[in-house]
């Protein structure tokens, strides 16, 4: 992999280096949530409902209950009260955040399938998984609706969607009547299977009680969001709840709401006085943590002779639970990313049979941008233009929607840098053949918002006497990469070297963060990591002045610099002294501060997006169906990029998502039964290795003043976005034919016919 | 017409054998990472939860249980083998070597890496992890068995390990690194 | 998975021992590679009381018979018959199938004989609880108007339309291997097409051994045209995924005329899927794409679809003809 690395840095911030957990990780050390030793610990294993909709009439726990080593079956019928339901808000806010406005367990109703309708607790695995089999429920089954084409006709317009943060209408201009002058249409509606996460880790969580006090170890995206949401559930204080999550095995949203499992083991915990584990089987994963709604969208674009847009109609229909109004936001970026005066953009939902969908990996932007960015290559088609200029014509320096100059830009750069970088020259010709084989070369805009939290995030820094740093704030590693990054963020900060300092998170002991959701980690816990180490060294800096012991003594701390531990004057680095030399003289054992940051002011006079371009050359064998992506090549402009290393990786891992979107991930729902049908790996099909080509990521640098104060406007989603739509026209361009629908798979391209065009 | 006796659920006149083992715990006998283990499980334990939960090896993972991650990829006998599908008292007499013992064979551990697992760290082979310690015994194994030559072997080799953060170009350059060295 | 016994049988007499064990008790199954076995177990699809270890028992390894045949011990790991290079010179279609299925660490724990007894992929079955007549005899068949994109298209009843999983089985089809077994009075011997049963009324029967009665061996004859044969497999992903289409071929062409050929298809079929009717169109006619075209479709002239797998017989057309294709052009005839 190529790749051009941001400009040199002097200080930690940048570098690639090698992960700080990557020993733990390797050597298999590294502890998850459901691999907590715990004397007595017992096990838990949860029993979903068979039908979709109905009530349960008859629970028969009594063979459940003899079998060996059962401690407890418990079920609506002796589980007890939730204490309140805690309103849908998105992890990112700093509070509660269900994964759905609903709590099992609760009474006999049943509003999906797979609903948890029982959970039992032995005294090892085995024997809870076997009980689980042997609990009896009947049902009264209801009709059920958990597909658009079940729902079409009772479809409506939410208010607003996303938990209540997204309108459900937008609206700009006249986009009726600009249509209708638009020199050239576009009028395609396109359909996506649902998806669901799948991280290999799944769903867990360890619970035990010390009197009133509970600690559960949880995987989440946020330990934050797991203990208000368990204490609002439970009607305990959150302060007499801890969260443990140092590290969780993947989770790409489906951690990022606190889903029921937290909640069921401190209860199950509280039943069998015992510590438990509760963690969900691979099935479970497709009704325990959300998915990624099926989706229809249709997108009308209008455009004048010369390919600029006029005018910009996207219509998105998708099933929601019968709880809450949710679909992932996916008109958003779509209605931003190019310059348009006509808007409109209407969510339609359907209440439907199923769990509230959730994020998942660039929720939004990875469908709304596939139905945006295909429709953008049939417009380039029908101007005759090529699909690279059709975008820089539609270039804006403004946000379209807010008509507010971008923070920062870097779109027309990162669009010419991954034209470079694959060779989009080549795609004047006809395709390439090699064999049975035809190559194509496709191409997609690549965008992702910039979020920030809700309230005030938290750190700690402190320097002990020997001159080592800890600082340490509540944010949990999902595989980000946060602890090598916070290291190095707070080594800048400090003026130490990264070996002297040690990040620490993954605790609600610990100072307060959101949750690293939605791209935002990087950017808001860099902040406030840096405001702690900041405020350290300057206290530091000003014991050292004020000390008469002091080299520094009666300096100015604004001459005064600090490297490699050593404070010293500017103008005569001879002069100063080790931070370890002032504590020690001292009989200081430690000095400490504390810092904040955010939220970020929302009038600033801009608005901020994530910039990139996504190029895909596919090969495909039009005879047999196949499609084989042969390299993907990305440039981005995320801002300032804290360790080259990690956010390279993952933006790779974020384009491959991207390929998986396009080619393999679709869970197919069963409607006569309100099912998924292929609720396993095996038959969710995720890339393996033999999938995934080689990738090309590219970084554009940009400063950015605005979205917090180091300019990070994050990696872990905008790798993503734009690659469905640069693989789709790319087998557009090896085989002359618009596939509008995700996944594209085998039978799409078969049903093409036996020739290839010439 | 069957009867079944109540303990067993064995036919009749079919008793148990003198050498039958379980359906209660029974002690096993496991030889992991070099050192000998003892253990009291049921023969229905799988060998990936005995190392879990009763040896506290946490190094293999429990990724789907079903043989379709590979998470939980081990080596008995110097095969890579998924633990998942592998009951741990058919182990017995066999050599069990997990993630713990790979840099150390009695998985101490006395800092030292083996080069696979430095070169995953150099070239940033995973992100969060999970599915790592499985990915690290197979692709010393993908090595030993000598399908390690080029990037298309290592591919198809390599695709019984699912890494779902998608860090297999890095898993790729990890295998080329060490493979000389393994 | 429900709580089970064990016993180990080990050394020559071990195989007796084990036929015996399971034959005297309905609830006592074998246990070899357990890739199969484990999971349906925990899946609480298999239910047995007691499982037979059958591991050590001296039935492993590759052999030359008299005739120039193979024979491969039934505990015979996947991977050891994939590297055994009399396997990889002489009949390449069946190698190649047994490195393109499952994955890597599967094929180390897999025996050759319990691939031949693996069990169907359909969620249906797989779940322990939809309507299954392989599963519950009469219960009905939830896949008919499931969901159904890898499901059967060939060989199909109204009680079951569960494809049968094995790639390596499909090559051996082809090549009419026997199935070697051991019941606790005799030895038997099955041609592999009366081994894989139609699902017909009776989709849980789908082999015809009696309970207890053990594979031994499997003899693969090694015709000189085998030693041109391929194994193309179709899927979505490039590995570790069952075949949506797959198809096994030899192909021996003198003069322009095909002179021997053998097909079976994989992933479109209740069974593994000889393909005699492509066969007979083919012998003594010209080797040319138009031919190849036309056996495929009287292969498949038969195939019944549902509205998720209505693509596969088409797939398949155009598989068999790429297969036969590329054995042509190979140049595979001297």
């Amino acid at each position: 992999m190529t790749t051009t690395a941001p400009t040199p840095v002097d200080g930690p911030i940048g570098r690639p280096l090698d992960r700080v957990e990557g020993h733990a990780k390797v050597t298999g050390t590294a502890r998850y949530a459901a691999e907590v030793p715990l004397p007595g610990l017992t096990h838990a294993v949860l029993v979903g409902a068979r039908v979709a909709r109905g009530r349960i009439t008859s629970i028969d726990a009594a063979e459940a209950e003899r079998a060996e080593g059962v401690l407890a079956v418990l079920t609506h019928e002796n589980l007890g009260k939730i204490a309140a339901q805690p309103p849908l808000l998105p992890s990112l806010a700093g509070s509660v955040a269900p994964g759905e406005t609903f709590f099992p367990m609760q009474g006999d109703e049943i509003h999906y399938a797979g609903q948890h309708v029982a959970l039992v607790v032995a005294d090892t695995y085995e024997r809870a998984l076997h009980a689980s089999r042997l609990v009896r429920i009947s049902y009264a089954e209801e009709p059920s609706v958990t597909v658009i084409d079940q729902g079409r006709d009772q479809a409506y317009e939410p208010e607003a969607i996303f938990a209540g943060f997204v309108p459900g209408r937008t609206e700009r201009g006249d986009v009726e009547a600009a249509l209708g002058a638009a020199d050239v249409t576009v009028d395609r509606t396109f359909t996506f299977a649902a998806n669901h996460h799948n991280p290999i880790e799944t769903s867990a969580a360890t619970a035990y009680w010390e009197g009133d006090r509970l600690t559960l170890h949880d995987t989440t995206q946020g330990v934050t969001a797991t203990q208000h949401t368990v204490a609002a559930l439970l009607g305990v204080p959150h302060t007499r709840i801890r969260v443990i999550g140092h590290f969780t095995g993947g989770s790409f949203g489906g951690k990022a709401m606190v889903w029921h499992h937290p909640a069921l083991a401190a209860l199950a915990a509280r039943k069998v006085g015992r510590p438990v584990r509760l963690a969900l089987t691979r099935e479970q994963m497709f009704v325990g943590c959300g998915h990624r709604e099926e989706q229809e969208q249709r997108l009308t674009l209008g455009a004048d002779k010369e390919g600029r847009l006029v005018a910009l109609r996207h219509h998105k229909l998708s099933p929601t639970s019968p709880f809450d109004h949710w679909a992932e936001p996916s008109l958003g970026v779509a209605g931003q990313l190019y310059a348009c005066p006509n808007y409109e953009g209407v969510y339609r939902l359907i209440r439907a049979n199923t769990t509230t969908p959730t994020f998942m990996r660039c929720p939004g932007e990875a469908t709304g941008l596939f139905a945006l960015e295909t429709a953008m290559d049939e417009l380039a088609e029908r101007v005759d233009l090529d699909p690279l200029e059709l975008r820089l014509r539609n270039y804006t320096e403004n946000d379209p929607a807010s008509g507010r100059p971008w923070s920062s830009n870097g779109l027309r750069e990162c669009l010419e840098r991954g034209a470079e970088r694959i060779g989009w020259e080549r795609r004047a010709a006809p395709p390439a053949r090699d064999g049975d084989w035809l190559i194509g070369l496709g191409m997609a805009a690549s965008a992702y918002p910039v979020y920030g939290p809700n309230n005030p995030q938290r750190a700690r820094a402190r320097l002990y006497a020997d001159g080592t740093a800890v600082v340490q704030a509540a944010v949990t590693d999902i595989g980000t990469g946060v602890l090598t990054v916070m290291t190095q963020v707070a080594a800048e900060a400090l003026g130490l070297p990264v070996e002297r300092c040690r990040f620490e998170g993954g605790d609600t002991d610990l100072p307060n963060v959101a949750a690293a959701v939605g791209s935002s980690g990087a950017g808001m816990v860099s902040a406030t990591v840096h405001a702690a180490a900041s405020a350290l060294r300057e206290q530091l800096v000003a014991r050292a002045v004020g000390d008469e012991g002091s080299p520094l003594h009666g300096a100015d701390p604004a001459d005064v610099d600090v490297r490699d531990g050593r404070m010293v004057l500017r103008d005569a680095p001879g002069t100063g002294e080790d931070y370890a030399e002032l504590l020690q003289r001292n009989f200081l054992p430690d000095m400490e501060a504390t810092g904040s940051w955010g939220p970020p002011p929302q009038d600033a006079p801009f608005a901020s997006m994530t910039f990139g371009a996504q190029f895909a050359e596919v090969a495909v064998d039009p005879v047999l169906g196949l499609v084989r992506v042969r390299r993907l090549a990305g440039a981005f402009a995320p801002g300032r990029v804290l360790n080259a290393k990690t956010a390279r990786s993952q933006l790779m891992g974020g384009m491959i998502w991207g390929l998986s979107q396009a080619l393999l991930e679709a869970t197919h729902m069963e409607p006569r039964t309100g099912r998924w049908a292929n609720a396993s790996l095996g038959e969710y099909l995720v890339p393996v290795n033999a999938d995934a080509p080689d990738v090309d990521v590219d970084f554009i640098e940009v400063q950015d003043t605005v979205v917090n104060p180091l300019g990070v406007k994050g990696v872990g989603e905008v790798g993503q976005a734009g690659v469905a739509p640069a693989i789709a026209n790319a087998i557009h361009h090896a085989i002359g034919r618009r596939l509008r629908k995700l996944p594209i798979t085998i039978e799409d391209i078969v049903a093409g016919g036996d020739e290839a065009p010439q | 017409m069957t009867v079944r006796t109540p303990d067993t659920g064995r036919a009749t006149g079919t008793g148990p054998e003198a050498d039958e083992r379980g359906p209660e715990p029974v002690g096993v006998r496991l030889d992991v990472n070099g050192v000998q283990r003892h253990v009291e499980i049921e023969p229905r334990v799988s060998l990936l939860g005995a190392l879990r939960d009763e040896l506290q090896l946490t190094g293999a993972k429990r990724g789907c249980d079903q043989g379709t991650c590979g998470a939980c990829t081990v080596w008995v006998d110097g095969r890579r083998v998924l633990a998942c599908l592998t009951l741990a008292i058919t182990c017995e007499d066999a050599e069990v070597t997990t993630v713990e013992g790979l840099a150390t064979p009695d998985g101490t551990g006395d800092g030292r890496l083996h080069p696979m697992q430095e070169e995953f760290i150099r070239q940033d082979a995973f992100q969060c992890g999970y599915c790592t310690p499985g990915q690290i015994m197979s692709a010393v194994g993908c090595v030993r068995e000598g399908h390690a030559g080029d990037d298309g072997e290592i591919k198809e080799w390599m695709s019984g390990n699912i890494c779902r953060c998608a860090a297999y170009p890095h898993i790729r350059a990890a295998i080329r690194a060490a493979r000389d060295r393994v | 998975m429900r709580p089970i016994s064990y016993v180990r049988t080990e050394g020559a007499d071990g195989i007796d021992r084990a036929v015996g064990l399971v034959t005297a008790d309905p609830d006592s199954h074998f246990l070899a590679g357990g890739t199969t076995e484990v999971d349906l177990l925990r899946q609480h699809v298999l239910a047995p009381n007691r499982l037979v270890d059958i591991n050590r028992l001296p039935l492993s390894g590759v052999e030359e018979l008299p005739d120039g045949g193979l024979r491969i011990g039934a505990l015979t790991r996947m991977s050891e018959v994939a590297a055994a290079p009399a396997v990889q010179e002489r009949l390449p279609m069946v190698a190649r199938a047994l490195v393109l299925g499952a994955s890597a660490q599967l094929r180390h724990m897999a025996s050759m004989g319990g691939n031949m007894m693996q069990k169907v992929r359909c969620g249906y079955y797989r779940d322990g609880e939809s309507p299954c007549n392989k599963r519950e005899p009469g219960a009905g068949c939830a896949a008919l108007g499931g969901v159904s994109r890898t499901h059967a298209v060939l060989g199909t009843s109204e009680h079951c339309i569960a494809t049968h999983p094995s790639d390596v089985a499909v090559p051996l089809v082809a090549l009419d291997a026997v199935i070697r077994t051991r019941t606790a009075d005799s030895e038997r011997a099955y041609a592999i097409d009366e081994f894989f049963l139609p699902p017909g009324d009776t989709p849980d029967r789908e082999h015809p051994l009696t309970h207890g009665e053990l594979i031994t061996a499997i003899d693969v004859p090694t015709p000189p045209l085998a030693r041109r044969s391929l194994y193309l497999k179709v899927r979505d992903r490039e590995s570790y995924e069952f075949a949506l289409v797959s198809v096994a071929a030899a192909l021996e062409v003198r003069d322009g005329k095909v002179s021997g050929v053998r097909i079976a298809l994989g992933g479109v079929g209740t069974r593994p899927w000889r393909a005699r009717r492509a066969e007979d169109a083919l012998v003594g006619g010209p080797a040319t794409t138009a031919s190849f075209d036309l056996a495929a479709r009287a292969e498949l002239a038969e195939a019944r679809t549902t509205p998720m797998n209505a693509f596969k017989p088409e797939l398949a057309r155009r598989t068999l003809v790429r297969a036969l294709e590329t054995l042509t052009r190979d140049g595979s005839q001297s």
